[in-house]
């Protein structure tokens, strides 16, 4: 999540294939792009704004071994340990038997912790001030960039009237 | 970004080189030294005759040749290897190949896009389906006895001294005749089918439009309500039935889930060695992806089902269940157990674990690395499933075994590439090719 404060400029876009080819345009011509929302994703975009590949691969693996280990533990503790029990005149340690619980818990590990990891880091959590909300008809039908004044060498001016060159039908600008 | 792509050519001639041909005749003739090498062995050394006494119980209440039994019928012990070993390999291509099938139907009935630049891949593996029913039927003609307790008919004398209540009961189903009409009524319909839909594909090639398109999902679709019954009873035949007595409800779809992954890994490994070698350059890292994709999930819909199959059989701890399992970690002085978990590493672990991240499925070395796995690892699956039932403890792995597997990859090939010859490899007017060329799941 990026931190908002400072001065941004808002290129309002009508059109997503205006605002995917904008974006290579405007990169090519020295603007640094914090983001751009969209109402529904944009093939293509990720690449384009040249952002980082997510890392959430990475958080659900550690979620899912923690879910591994929890279901793993937790049996072995409670059927082998504290309060040794036969069943089906198995072992009272028996990872076959096992198998179906740690994998429910590895499945369900993985997926409220991936989803949490994901409200988390896009400030979409429950009560959180969401001042993302650079202009609210991105979740309409608007299609909306970001750029931090603050991050940019280029003049104001400058920058917005590359993005009006480049489709944006307004410039607006916000200061948080 | 899809536009940012450079389509390359789809004009492309496989060319089925004398230098490649060489080298699968080699590979061949490799393979049938190995075996000749196998038969000498296994001739003179005498295949492990331990563990006799387990074997026995273990017939006993598998409904097979009791202990003894072996002696006075089963001829010569490594003639049964053979045919056994025929069988495992002949079972497994039958599936691989009509899996070729199967997955260009799914994609039609779903009228998927994506893999169309490589459908002449799948397309292609069908062909084989004539030499594998010549196989099985010369190999259930000859060695039937050997590898079928059912087919004898002394268990069907009542009052006689093997008379087997049970086989008696299933004989309405488990008959020669019926078994042998079944068996010719699977090939005939399926590389029929497949016949037709190659035909279409063929047509479009020269004439497009979507009319033939449109016949191929009708003809895809009879083929997937066709094989979604014809998958099941040829396994409990082709499989299942070596073990007479034992069932399992979930038989039928797990040898389709081993057929069809590893269809996919051959499919797979022949788009990248294709790639390699300077064919299909259409197919980009998107396509890679799916297929790594298509491996990865069904090696662990495999290993679903597997354990599905065998978590209820070890729970309930049925005798006549359970026995199936039992065989093949104690049974025949425990020669089938490094198989039976070979099977689970190659199968599962290994594919899952290097599959797992998202470049290695579009890296070639390590989708060729899986794929191997997995197309090895089926073949131990088929083996471990065939071999104690039919060969038993005159089973083993060694040159014979290989030297078989060897032979039918290259004839398998060979079938592949000389259809792969005979069409562009990229079929130029199907009308989802265009979606194709631009597959981006970035």
């Amino acid at each position: 999540m990026a931190e908002l404060s400072g001065k941004y400029l808002v290129g309002v876009y009508d059109d997503d294939d205006t605002v995917l080819h904008a974006v290579p345009t405007l990169r090519k011509a020295g603007v640094k792009i914090q983001e751009v929302y969209s109402p529904f994703p944009i093939h293509g975009m990720d690449d384009a704004l040249g952002h980082p590949r997510t890392r959430i691969g990475i958080a659900a693996f550690i979620f899912g071994v923690t879910g591994c280990c929890v279901a793993l533990t937790l049996m072995i503790w409670t059927m082998g340990i504290d309060w040794p029990m036969i069943v089906g005149g198995k072992d009272s340690i028996s990872l076959p038997n096992y198998i179906p619980i740690t994998f429910e818990l590895t499945v369900l590990f993985t997926a409220f912790g991936m989803v949490t990891t994901f409200f988390i880091s896009n400030g979409l959590t429950p009560g959180a001030h969401n001042h993302e909300r650079f202009d609210v008809r991105a979740t309409d039908n608007k299609f909306v960039m970001a750029i931090n004044l603050g991050r940019n060498s280029m003049s104001e001016d400058e920058i917005s009237r590359a993005l009006r060159d480049s489709g944006a039908e307004e410039v607006n600008i916000k200061q948080f | 970004m899809a536009s940012a792509h450079s389509i390359p050519s789809i004009e492309e001639r496989f060319e089925f080189t004398s230098g490649a041909k060489r080298n699968l005749i080699i590979g061949g003739a490799i393979g049938a030294a190995l075996v000749v090498v196998g038969v000498y062995l296994a001739a003179n050394g005498g295949g492990g005759h331990e563990a006799e006494a387990t074997h026995g119980a273990v017939n006993a209440i598998t409904g097979r040749a009791a202990g003894g039994h072996e002696a006075a019928e089963h001829h010569v012990s490594w003639l049964t290897r053979i045919w056994a070993n025929l069988w495992v390999n002949a079972v497994y291509f039958t599936g691989i190949s009509v899996v070729g099938m199967f997955f260009i139907s799914y994609n039609y009935l779903a009228q998927a896009g994506w893999s169309t630049v490589f459908k002449r891949v799948p397309e292609a593996m069908p062909a084989f389906l004539p030499v594998m029913g010549i196989v099985m039927l010369a190999v259930f003609f000859l060695g039937g006895h050997d590898l079928f307790h059912w087919t004898h008919s002394e268990v069907y004398e009542v009052g006689g001294p093997e008379y087997d209540a049970v086989l008696a009961g299933k004989q309405g189903y488990l008959n020669t005749p019926f078994f042998v009409g079944r068996m010719i009524f699977y090939f005939v319909v399926w590389y029929w089918m497949w016949k037709k839909i190659r035909q279409f594909s063929l047509e479009e090639d020269q004439i497009g439009g979507t009319e033939l398109y449109d016949k191929s999902i009708r003809l895809g679709t009879a083929f997937l309500v066709i094989f979604g019954v014809t998958s099941s009873t040829s396994a409990w035949d082709f499989v299942m039935s070596i073990d007479p007595h034992w069932f399992s409800t979930m038989f039928g779809w797990y040898t389709l889930a081993s057929w069809h992954v590893a269809g996919l890994a051959v499919i797979t490994l022949t788009v990248v060695m294709l790639r390699e070698r300077g064919y299909l350059k259409a197919v980009n890292s998107s396509h890679l992806r799916d297929l790594g994709k298509f491996v990865f999930a069904f090696s662990i819909f495999w290993t679903y089902v597997w354990f599905a199959q065998f978590l209820l059989i070890y729970y309930a701890n049925q005798p006549e269940e359970i026995i199936y399992f039992i065989e093949r970690f104690r049974g025949h002085g425990s020669i089938f157990k490094a198989p039976f978990f070979i099977t689970l590493f190659l199968n599962f672990f290994l594919p899952f674990l290097i599959l797992m991240t998202r470049d290695s499925k579009f890296t070639h070395s390590i989708l060729k690395v899986a794929c191997w796995s997995v197309i090895i690892g089926h073949y131990m699956d088929f083996y471990t499933n065939i071999m104690p039932g039919s060969a038993g403890s005159t089973a083993g792995f060694g040159p014979l075994e290989w030297g078989f597997f060897i032979v039918f990859i290259c004839g398998f090939v060979w079938s592949m590439a000389t259809q792969l010859e005979k069409a562009n490899l990229i079929p130029k007017h199907h009308p989802m090719l265009e979606e194709s060329l631009h597959h981006d799941i970035a």
